[in-house]
């Protein structure tokens, strides 16, 4: 498929879909009646609905979907295998540790963007590690199993947390963000998110050269000119930034890291370095579908959107391993 | 454009690989490697592609390579691994394409320059026919002269091949020297390691054989492979001659007694 195409339709469905996603809600607002109140205003609750619970609620759905299928194609790449995705490093877990720490000690009450800072300073810290791991001049596998290895120890403190919370409810209040969901989000979560996932696509994006390459392997790559230390560590760091924000402001939300490239991959050259843009667009599209789903399958009780990921994506992912490998990338 | 070594010495891990080597590389010839397996001739390659820290020098034209940027160093030595490694079904087109990679920018937009090389380069491989075929599709011999065309297509005045004719049918073999011979006649610096000796003796201007680390030999094929060379060096009894084409040689046995070894 032509590339620009392939970037328009992907760009337009994503478009579409947040606009759809906008128009939905138990509000009972009418598509004109709720664009109206979007763009002039007018209608005060209805320009509070639009502007201060859907317009966030469909921005960070596309951001952080968009997120997600940017790092996992280039995790991907990166590594090689089509089973990465971007909780493999352990950011994910960590950014959710932090998180459930903020709820524990119940700093969380205190402030809304106290929850995103936790989860934030959680990925911060598997970060560091990682990094540190990494201009030890380890090897890739080190790096991916130090990631598996500290993504098995924040889910442990994870549920030690649990395990050790107060009481009931807050144990339930934690459980129910580790689900991953875009509800009652503002516009200061988008802003507290954007830079650092902006910083975070740069970083892939800068890295494109090196993931085509790589499609050599690691000697064919160096032969190529390619700084794989540097690699290492803008790949990473655009990961960690990315998925740490995304994780931070909606909680793990899994599966569009992985099969979102996936999915993309036949439509394109295969290059890695040319599905970074594919893919995220297409994660950005599919969260949004799913945050659609989850807000009005069943009527009048909301699903976590993570939820809602896991269901497409678990009997999906077994697909993939059913369906012949070699069809598959 | 010249790359000479001077008393390298790699070591892979605890156990040091290549001892001491010295050789120098003329442009315009094409010098073959050739040693037992475990002599160090994918090491040695690796040092000269500027990929290992060693101890001594490597120079190219005077410049250290292990101190040359990144980029610097892939536009002027091109090197193709022994190993085949794929990780995704490209197309034999944007395959060999991937050899321009240190010539662009971050955009990565390739030029019409570009994909003449990169039309030229799978010419000369004799894959051109296979431009638009997944790389996964390929046997095995077609993909090593489709990643050959993506180190021709780097367009370096050096070229380092680790068994770039291994798993080749002999006519392939055959038309895989020629093009290196082309390559060197335009003025190419070429290092190729080999296991067939015949091949090496019939289209290399020069040999130099390996054992345990060290030079064993050094010369024109004429000088360097004779019986007692190949004794010493590979432990084997060779028969050898000359036709109209060049020299050949035929492995015909072991050498008995553990010294020849």
């Amino acid at each position: 498929m032509n590339r620009r195409l392939l970037i328009a339709s992907l760009a337009i469905a994503a478009l579409v879909l947040m606009l759809v996603s906008m128009l939905t809600g138990p509000a009972g607002l009418g598509p004109v009646q709720s664009i109206r109140a979007l763009v002039a205003g007018g209608d005060e609750a209805a320009m509070l609905i639009m502007r201060e619970i859907r317009l966030p609620r469909a921005l960070l759905a596309a951001l952080v979907g968009f997120s997600l299928g940017v790092s996992g194609a280039a995790l991907q790449g990166f590594l090689r295998n089509p089973l990465a995705e971007p909780g493999i490093i352990g950011v994910s877990a960590s950014a959710a540790l932090g998180a459930v720490l903020m709820f524990y000690t119940g700093i969380a009450g205190a402030s809304l963007l106290a929850l995103p800072a936790g989860a934030l300073a959680g990925a911060a810290v598997c970060v560091f590690a990682l990094i540190a791991i990494a201009s030890a001049r380890a090897s890739t596998i080190t790096l991916i199993l130090a990631g598996v290895a500290l993504s098995s120890l924040a889910a442990a403190l994870t549920s030690l947390v649990l395990n050790l919370s107060p009481n009931p409810f807050a144990a339930y209040e934690i459980i129910f963000w580790l689900l991953g969901s875009l509800k009652d989000r503002t516009m200061d979560h988008v802003w507290l998110a954007l830079p650092l996932m902006a910083l975070g696509w740069a970083a892939l994006w800068s890295s494109c050269r090196a993931l085509d390459a790589l499609s050599l392997g690691e000697e064919g790559a160096a032969g190529l000119g390619v700084n794989l230390a540097r690699a290492r560590l803008f790949i990473i760091g655009g990961v960690a930034l990315s998925v740490g924000a995304a994780t931070a402001v909606t909680g793990a939300i899994g599966f569009i890291g992985l099969i979102v490239p996936h999915l993309i991959r036949p439509l394109t050259d295969r290059l890695p370095g040319n599905l970074l843009l594919p893919s995220g667009l297409g994660g950005a599209a599919l969260l949004t579908a799913a945050d659609i789903v989850a807000r009005s399958a069943i009527v009048e009780r909301e699903l976590n959107v993570g939820v809602v990921t896991a269901l497409i994506g678990a009997p999906f992912f077994l697909w993939l391993v059913v369906r012949s490998r070699r069809e598959v990338f | 454009m010249s790359i000479s070594a001077q008393d390298v010495s790699v070591r892979l891990g605890e156990r040091e690989v290549v001892h001491g080597v010295s050789l120098t590389l003329k442009s315009g010839q094409v010098t073959g490697l050739l040693g037992p397996n475990g002599a160090g001739k994918s090491t040695l390659m690796r040092a000269l592609g500027g990929q290992l820290a060693h101890s001594g020098s490597i120079m190219l034209d005077g410049e250290p390579v292990a101190q040359m940027q990144d980029v610097a160093r892939a536009r002027r030595i091109a090197w193709l691994p022994q190993s085949r490694e794929l990780s995704w079904p490209l197309s034999v087109e944007n395959l060999v394409a991937l050899g321009r990679l240190p010539w662009h920018g971050w955009r990565r937009t390739r030029s019409p320059a570009d994909r003449e090389l990169c039309r030229n380069a799978m010419q000369l491989m004799e894959v051109d026919a296979l431009a638009h075929r997944p790389a996964d599709q390929l046997s095995g011999g077609e993909l090593a002269r489709v990643l050959m065309a993506r180190a021709v297509a780097q367009d370096t005045p050096i070229l380092l091949a680790d068994e770039p004719a291994a798993g080749l049918d002999p006519a392939h073999q055959i038309s895989m020297m020629a093009a290196m011979r082309q390559l060197a006649g335009r003025s190419r610096t070429i290092l190729v390691s080999l296991h067939d000796l015949s091949l090496a003796a019939r289209w290399c201007d020069r040999l130099v054989l390996m054992k345990n680390g060290r030079v064993a030999a050094d010369g024109a094929p004429g000088a360097v492979m004779t019986k007692a060379v190949l004794a010493r060096v590979y432990g084997i009894n060779a028969e050898m001659g000359h036709d109209e084409c060049g020299m050949w040689l035929a492995p015909l046995g072991l050498t008995q007694g553990d010294e020849a070894r």
